[in-house]
């Protein structure tokens, strides 16, 4: 078994109470879901794979594909709804030529959107690598991007 | 304990982190140090409710309030104020409706005409040091509960005081209590739902990052009411700063002795568990919780039997929202009779409200309940800001309604919410203007609550999404004669046979909407037209060609190509290659693209 696994497994006892915080350790290390790290969570609780899928398709949180380096969540709560999320969402789908959802090929990028992250006073709200980002407009979502874009060219430089 | 005279509180929470009060924290302390200055203290607090005009730094005692501050600022607030005792008035929070600018905290009528009790410590104290908390008599609730009181006493205050639940219900959390604690079982749990979900609502994330002693304080005394020896918090795991403070502030509590075993050197046990949720907003109705922290999906089961008799692991529990256990050690400080001496009849005490949306001073709001919602939004709220008139309010989230004009003189308790057509729900409020389109709010709500829907129950799995559709074709200007009344239908369909919540409030949205503002819904349909220019599919963008000056700034920028015409002289839209991506509207200076 994966390292990494084990670890996390090693501070859990494996009752059915910590599946969910199990499967938040495991995405946090992660990213995401595999295939192989469900089958092990399952023989580590000895629940049966197709109740640990229930349980984590269930919630929003958990996915099961990578994500990108930068992963992007608009907020779509009701204060930023009145205050253009939609607007936020389309121009970042325009910027970065993907949906809702998805992730570049390059896997520099992903993209969703969350319900409310409780910023509602810096509304239209986005977070990027759990950094919030509010007051949002086309335009500084634009510089955003293209600043993230600048820092990951800069990386690429160096390791040439 | 610091010597110093004076105290420079600067905002640490989501809102202000996110605009680098961190760094500003830093710049000042550097400079405090390069001038030598001795008798002032920095400290980083928690979030003083005003976030949209963060960063927020206070200078105490005297109580100065800077907004908006930046990191190039620390140096002269350093210099001019802590030095020289002249204060930066351009940093100064200035009235949106005058314009003056407003040096103390005091003045500012968004704090002035609030009554804050739930929010009592928010913005005063460092929430990473139990000292702070300490200073302010924290904890001495607690320990006149567990010294002078037994659990009957504290649940016959608790009743008195008339406390209701905050988390939206309004149940009578003294009744709640005394259900469980004369429930039978050996292992009782109490539980606290920090799991906020509605959108638009953060009263509960400010208070777990700026205050999180006062909640855990509230919570052990719930225990020791109920006679339960384990607790459980359960917050969202989107609100990642206030996850960590409530795990400092557990820490804390437990080397000092307000929490485990023995507390107070008495008999009493008490151990706190942290849960994250994983972002369900079904979970935030109690059983769905509970099934939440088993490890399972978080889909409600019909009560009875109720929580207080069979909850977690089908042991008698107590759930109590954030707002509600926060407001426990008050009571039992100052007495239920002080408590109960505020708000109305049926509704003691204070509402707390996530006021967002077109709003002058967005932030939270605290105020008596019995307050009106036009106290509400035009004095604290400061009005409705660039000359727009207001439409609606919006209260309860998802599972509230929407309110027009006549209702502002309403007081705001759970009464006259429920009366209205609308809930107090956990107290988001967000005001809406006149450029905001009342079918696609019910569209957004209703898209909301069939993403959320648990699935468990086929009129809310499949009947919100059905409305949705309908909604969704309405907006397209698809709508067709029947629709309005084919959602009314469903929704009486869904709130009759859904279990829980959820779907038993999903359609209010939907039904106040038609209710107040059923000439948009009757625009959409039969016109064609959104009234509000909201709707993308039923407006298009025009050039006004009296105030088109010819600059060509749209020609430039239209993705499309769609726009022609010499320079200095009117431009046109030609409405075939138009998409409607609105960067037109954006970029003239002029003001003369408009929608048509």
């Amino acid at each position: 078994m994966e390292k990494r696994l084990e670890t996390i497994f090693s501070s859990h006892e494996g009752r059915q109470g910590e599946l969910i915080p199990i499967l938040q350790q495991v995405q946090e290390k992660f990213g995401y879901l595999s295939q192989k790290a469900m089958f092990e969570i399952a023989e580590f609780t000895g629940a049966p794979e197709s109740q640990v899928y229930s349980v984590a398709t269930f919630y929003t949180q958990f996915r099961f594909t990578p994500i990108g380096k930068n992963h992007i969540m608009v907020c779509r709560g009701t204060a930023c709804h009145v205050k253009g999320a939609p607007i936020i969402l389309e121009e970042l789908e325009k910027q970065l030529g993907i949906k809702e959802g998805e992730v570049t090929p390059d896997m520099k990028f992903s993209l969703e959107t969350v319900a409310c992250i409780g910023a509602c006073g810096l509304a239209p709200n986005m977070v990027i690598n759990r950094r919030t980002y509010g007051h949002l407009t086309k335009q500084r979502v634009s510089e955003i991007i293209s600043d993230l874009r600048s820092k990951e060219e800069e990386i690429k430089n160096e390791q040439c | 304990m610091s010597n110093a005279n004076r105290s420079v509180l600067i905002c640490h929470g989501t809102g202000c982190v996110s605009l680098e009060s961190p760094d500003i924290k830093e710049a000042i302390e550097k400079e405090i140090s390069n001038l030598g200055i001795m008798d002032v203290q920095v400290k980083a607090t928690g979030c003083h409710g005003f976030c949209q005009r963060g960063p927020i730094v206070v200078i105490e005692p005297e109580g100065i309030f800077y907004s908006e501050v930046k990191v190039k600022d620390a140096a002269e607030i350093v210099s001019s104020h802590l030095q020289n005792n002249e204060p930066v008035e351009r940093l100064f929070y200035r009235d949106p409706v005058t314009d003056e600018p407003i040096p103390y905290y005091r003045d500012i009528i968004f704090y002035k005409n609030q009554r804050r009790i739930i929010l009592r410590n928010c913005g005063h104290i460092d929430p990473e040091e139990i000292e702070d908390y300490l200073d302010i008599d924290g904890y001495q609730a607690l320990r006149k509960v567990l010294l002078e009181m037994t659990p009957e006493q504290v649940i016959e205050e608790i009743k008195s005081s008339g406390l209701r639940g905050r988390g939206g219900a309004g149940f009578p959390t003294g009744l709640k209590w005394e259900f469980c604690y004369k429930a039978s079982g050996n292992e009782k749990y109490m539980i606290c739902n920090a799991d906020e979900g509605d959108p638009g609502a953060f009263m509960d994330r400010s208070i777990l990052e700026a205050d999180p002693h006062s909640l855990l304080e509230g919570l052990v005394i719930a225990g020791y009411a109920i006679g339960a020896n384990t607790g459980y918090i359960y917050v969202r795991a989107e609100y990642p700063l206030a996850v960590n403070r409530i795990h400092i502030a557990l820490v804390q509590a437990e080397e000092r002795g307000f929490l485990g075993k023995n507390i107070l050197g008495t008999d009493f046990s008490f151990e706190v568990n942290i849960m994250e949720g994983a972002g369900a907003f079904v979970c935030g109705e109690e059983t769905g919780l509970m099934a939440s922290i088993e490890g399972r999906s978080g889909r409600p089961r019909p009560r009875p039997p109720y929580p207080a008799n069979s909850g977690l692991w089908e042991n008698p529990t107590t759930i109590n929202n954030v707002k509600t256990l926060v407001t426990v050690p008050v009571i039992i400080s100052k007495g239920a009779d002080w408590y109960s001496a505020i708000g109305t009849e049926k509704s003691k005490g204070t509402a707390v409200f996530a006021l967002t949306g077109h709003i002058a001073n967005c932030g939270l709001v605290e105020v008596a309940m019995g307050t009106t919602l036009r106290e509400i939004i035009y004095e604290i709220g400061g009005g409705i800001p660039n000359g727009k008139a207001f439409k609606a309010v919006q209260t309860g989230g998802p599972s509230g309604g929407c309110l027009p004009a006549s209702f502002l003189d309403h007081p705001v308790d759970y009464e006259s919410l429920a009366a209205a057509g609308s809930i107090m729900g956990s107290g988001g409020m967000v005001v809406m203007d006149e450029d905001t389109c009342m079918v696609d709010i019910a569209r957004y709500f209703l898209d909301f609550t069939q993403r959320e829907s648990c699935g468990k129950c086929t009129p809310c799995r499949l009947g919100t999404k059905r409305m949705l559709e309908i909604l969704e074709r309405i907006t397209k200007g698809e709508g067709k004669e029947g629709d309005v009344e084919l959602l009314i239908d469903m929704a009486a369909t869904i709130k009759d046979s859904s279990l829980c919540a959820l779907g038993q409030t999903a359609p209010n949205p939907v039904l106040t909407t038609i209710e107040f503002f059923r000439d948009e819904y009757d625009a959409h349909i039969r016109d064609k037209t959104c009234p509000a220019r909201s709707c993308k599919a039923l407006f298009g963008y025009q050039i006004d060609l009296e105030a088109c000056k010819g600059c060509g700034l749209c020609k430039k920028n239209c993705p499309q190509d769609a726009i022609s015409g010499e320079r200095k002289e009117p431009h046109t839209i030609d409405p075939d290659r138009c998409i409607k991506c609105g960067v037109c509207f954006d970029v003239c200076p002029f003001g003369a693209v408009v929608k048509a």
